[in-house]
């Protein structure tokens, strides 16, 4: 239990306080009146369009997912590990990045109205219509639609299609009676994740959406940073609370309704054989390099393309390959957005994410070890690790505004000094809030991993006359060394990339990568859009880094 | 291979990028006003993105106070000013330069500002003086209004518009960007004139008319100017942006060829003149150099410096234009203007009615 308290301790202050502050904040007497008033209507408006656009996402990604899920899971084709690789890594970008890689291709300045432009064609608008939304949610979760059907899909039991198709049903037929209804528990699951994952949708609206799209988390934030009105904030809050809780619930219902399926087996994948089929895989798969390799792919180099006159500079100019944004990166103008270089953001990134590691490990593991050790404590602790991923980072970054912003204890003069500075405006906010975010995760990780070290060893081991450190040092440490190093880069990841809290909570000399590309990116003009490139695209390599680091750690651990 | 990546390593990696990336410089406001005049400190200016001086007046000034001033440029107008109050038991900065007559109240309200009697203020007329404990103290004037590009409607054949209501016209369709007044102040300034000009709820019915003639909505000046407004350097498909009255000068003074006319011009119809304040941040340490730069805001140098920098007109009357702003810029003949009580009263209910009329 002693073990446990570090942890619980942290999320009680900054998890469960932020959100008792909002509770207070949303459900006081000025609730009601707040939600009879005009504000009801613009909150169920919201709410509906909120509601609207994550089902159009989920169903249009189930739509590309299955057929994707299909090839996948049943045929067999050159690169296609590379292929299913490339599907997944949009899941783990950070939302700047996915929205800085649909700027980079089809945006004002982007690759295809570049073109455009030299064709003498008017221009297409991508950015700020719905379909921007919808296109770059099918981009980040068709992933999960492949990897959780897809797996269903090749544990069915081939048999049972056989025996329809030999009492004489065609293809289609077989498809729609006997396998559709066989994976329909795996697409309900996948549809629920994408829905929830859609429903609280943040960087994606903001950013490809414009201002006539809010949903809530993009509305929080509206209504805490720009209008200021910190009560209809937390109602809103509590609402995306409450839908993302209800949908958690049936996520994990459905999830475990999952794990009992029709005897599965393993399922020889084939190669694609007659004419239709390999139409298929090859239809399939150069859709995935197109769609899932194009946006990664327009970022970087237009990152490194010169292709307008800087702002006030009528001239025309000759398009060129260039490393001024990144060189522009170093350089301190009085006059630009910040007043540090723009790559203190990067080297504020990387102190964030360290703290958010240090910290996340310093009180995951105890935990982990506590937990894995008593399966009375764990089960009574579980709910509390879970609650903290239910709540958006928007809302924590909301929490964080209305708990920190007056000093946390005035009591004894003693504590004064360190205590009566609001933490609302130390830089080690972010951090703190990141490791709420990551601690839930870090656990379950290292607890996993704790959980498959059979305890013969260790008592052989005591047997043998070993201390308790040597226990720990000579068995324990080796087998989870590299559980420890993966949720290490994933809390690193996280940070990095973590946007929602960190765009309520970032102060202003001290951006983070991601706030940093926003506010470039909001910011045109030639010479912060090539900066918003450059810093998504040194945001998307770190990313891709961390990532390769993480499936270094689960790869040792499937052994 | 295989050991690189022990948990000691890790820890080790992560010490080593901990101590490069060390927590870049804060902000110094903490410094002792008592510091040795050898160690020189540091002044912090918040602002709005748009903020922009001439390196010497700022040099001279850092040279006769032994003082390094520091700019927290912290988003448009409107975050900037709230960023300021979500952290004003600890402020960021110990002035804060940009918050406008349309969020004059909420400022105030808050309470972020400590009154100071200027001597500079009785320079400036009363007009621009809207707070009378001077917690808050006018630097600059502008009007906010539409523009258009001249070349564009030469070329098509088409009148310019002279009205709000020409806007309307089906010829017109699609062809006027405007800022989310929710997240931008000249957005907000416009809505404002919208009001003033119609009534409330007459404007209502405007916007409505607006939107279905095509308005194009973005969340800030930048962006709409930019990339939508199709006289910049974003040639974007909006002949007509709301900007400000001085923006033609701008693209005479920054073009890369001379000119001797300017590409753009503004509507004179549907303006709305905004006053910048600046403020003494309470709580300052400073508050001796804080005085001393708001003074030197309001005084001649920096008033001279104001119409090349920012593209605004200064308050100070003693200040002299430059001959290229007097030539291109330009103010409205009768902008409209609410009283800053009404302001106060209906902001966040007017931005929330054309929110729901216009966006949704």
């Amino acid at each position: 239990m002693k073990r446990l308290l570090p942890a619980l301790l942290f999320l009680g202050a900054f998890f469960f306080l932020p959100l008792a502050r909002i509770l207070a904040l949303g459900l006081n007497p000025g609730f009601l009146g707040l939600l009879r008033g005009s504000f009801g209507a613009h909150l169920l408006e919201v709410l509906r369009f909120t509601l609207f656009q994550a089902f159009v996402s989920t169903v249009l990604t189930l739509l590309v997912g299955l057929p994707l899920a299909a090839v996948f899971a049943r045929y067999r084709f050159p690169f296609q590990s590379a292929l299913r690789t490339l599907t997944a890594i949009p899941f783990l970008l950070p939302t700047v990045v996915v929205a800085a890689g649909f700027n980079a291709l089809l945006g004002p300045r982007g690759w295809l109205n570049v073109a455009l432009n030299q064709l003498g064609l008017p221009p297409v608008t991508f950015v700020g219509t719905l379909a921007a939304i919808l296109t770059a949610h099918v981009f980040y979760n068709t992933g999960i639609v492949i990897r959780i059907v897809g797996a269903a899909w090749s544990a069915l039991d081939p048999r049972l299609e056989q025996a329809a198709r030999s009492l004489g049903a065609a293809s289609f037929q077989v498809f729609w009676r006997v396998t559709l209804p066989l994976l329909r528990p795996a697409i309900l699951t996948a549809g629920l994740l994408v829905f929830l994952f859609d429903f609280t949708s943040y960087g994606v609206i903001l950013m490809l959406g414009g201002p006539r799209f809010a949903t809530l988390e993009v509305e929080i934030y509206l209504q805490a940073m720009h209008l200021l009105n910190l009560p209809a904030a937390s109602v809103l809050a509590l609402t995306q609370l409450a839908c993302t809780l209800g949908l958690s619930v049936l996520y994990s219902r459905s999830l475990n309704r999952l794990s009992a399926p029709v005897k599965p087996v393993e399922r020889p994948r084939e190669r694609p054989q007659t004419l239709r089929q390999r139409a298929f895989v090859f239809l399939v798969s150069t859709f995935v390099l197109f769609f899932f390799l194009l946006p990664m792919l327009a970022l970087p180099l237009r990152s490194v393309a010169r292709l307008e006159p800087a702002r006030g500079q009528r001239s025309e100019i000759a398009p060129s390959l260039t490393l001024d944004y990144y060189r522009e990166l170093f350089v301190n103008r009085r006059g630009s957005v910040f007043y540090v270089p723009p790559i203190t953001a990067a080297r504020n990134s990387l102190a964030y994410a360290s703290l958010t590691v240090l910290f996340s490990l310093a009180m995951g593991f105890p935990a982990a070890l506590a937990l894995s050790r008593s399966n009375k404590i764990a089960r009574l602790i579980d709910p509390l690790l879970i609650l903290p991923l239910g709540a958006s980072a928007v809302t924590l970054g909301l929490g964080y505004i209305v708990t920190f912003n007056r000093p946390l204890l005035s009591l004894s003069p003693a504590f004064h000094s360190l205590l009566s500075t609001p933490l609302l405006t130390s830089p080690l906010l972010v951090p703190l809030a990141h490791t709420t975010i990551a601690l839930p995760f870090v656990i379950r990780n290292l607890q996993s991993a704790l959980a498959t070290i059979p305890p013969r060893y260790r008592e052989a081991a005591a047997v043998l006359g070993a201390t308790p450190w040597q226990v720990w040092w000579h068995i324990d440490r080796p087998m989870i060394a590299r559980a420890i190093v993966s949720s290490g880069a994933f809390a690193f990841t996280v940070s990095l990339g973590e946007f929602g809290a960190a765009s309520l909570l970032a102060r202003p000399e001290y951006p983070t990568l991601p706030t940093a590309i926003f506010r470039f990116l909001s910011q045109p003009g030639s010479l912060n859009y090539g900066q918003a490139m450059a810093m998504a695209t040194l945001l998307m390599l770190l990313t891709g880094f961390f990532i390769w680091l993480i499936e270094r750690g689960r790869a040792a651990n499937a052994l | 291979m295989k050991r690189i990546f022990t948990p000691a390593s890790l820890f080790v990696l992560l010490a080593l990028l901990l101590a490069a990336c060390v927590a870049p410089t804060p902000v110094a406001t903490e410094a002792a006003p008592s510091a040795s005049p050898a160690a020189p400190r540091t002044l912090t200016v918040m602002s709005h993105d748009s903020f922009n001086v001439s390196e010497e007046v700022i040099a001279q000034f850092e040279q006769a106070n032994n003082v390094k001033v520091a700019f927290l440029e912290a988003g448009d107008t409107g975050a900037a000013l709230n960023k300021a109050i979500l952290a004003k038991d600890a402020p960021l900065a110990d002035v804060f330069f940009g918050v406008d007559n349309t969020f004059l109240s909420r400022a105030l309200e808050a309470g972020i500002f400590e009154p100071y009697n200027s001597p500079l203020l009785a320079e400036i007329p009363a007009e621009f003086r809207l707070d009378p404990q001077n917690r808050a103290l006018p630097v600059d004037y502008g009007d906010v209004c539409i523009n258009y590009h001249k070349a564009w409607f030469a070329q098509k054949g088409l009148p310019v518009p002279t009205s709000l209501d020409d806007l309307l016209k089906p010829e017109y369709k699609g062809l006027l960007v405007v800022e989310n007044p929710a997240t931008s102040s000249p957005g907000l300034a416009f809505l404002l004139a919208t009001i003033a000009k119609y009534g409330d709820p007459g404007y209502l019915d405007y916007w409505k008319a607006l939107r279905e003639n095509g308005v194009v909505v973005v969340d800030g000046w930048e962006t709409a100017y930019y990339t939508n407004f199709s006289a910049s350097s974003g040639k974007g498909p909006q002949p007509m942006v709301v900007s400000y009255a001085t923006s033609p000068a701008a693209e005479v003074i920054f073009a890369a060829e001379p000119l001797t006319e300017a590409p753009t011009a503004s509507i004179f119809d549907g303006c709305f003149r905004q006053i910048e304040f600046v403020g003494i941040l309470k709580g300052t340490p400073n508050r001796d150099l804080a005085e001393k730069f708001v003074d030197l805001m309001l005084s001649v140098p920096f008033q001279e410096d104001i119409p090349l920098q920012m593209f605004v007109y200064p308050v100070n009357p003693a200040a002299k234009l430059p001959e290229d702003f007097v030539k291109y810029a330009q103010t409205a003949p009768n902008p409209a203007t609410l009283p800053p009580e009404q302001i106060a009263a209906n902001r966040e209910k007017w931005i929330e009615a054309w929110t729901q009329t216009v966006l949704r």
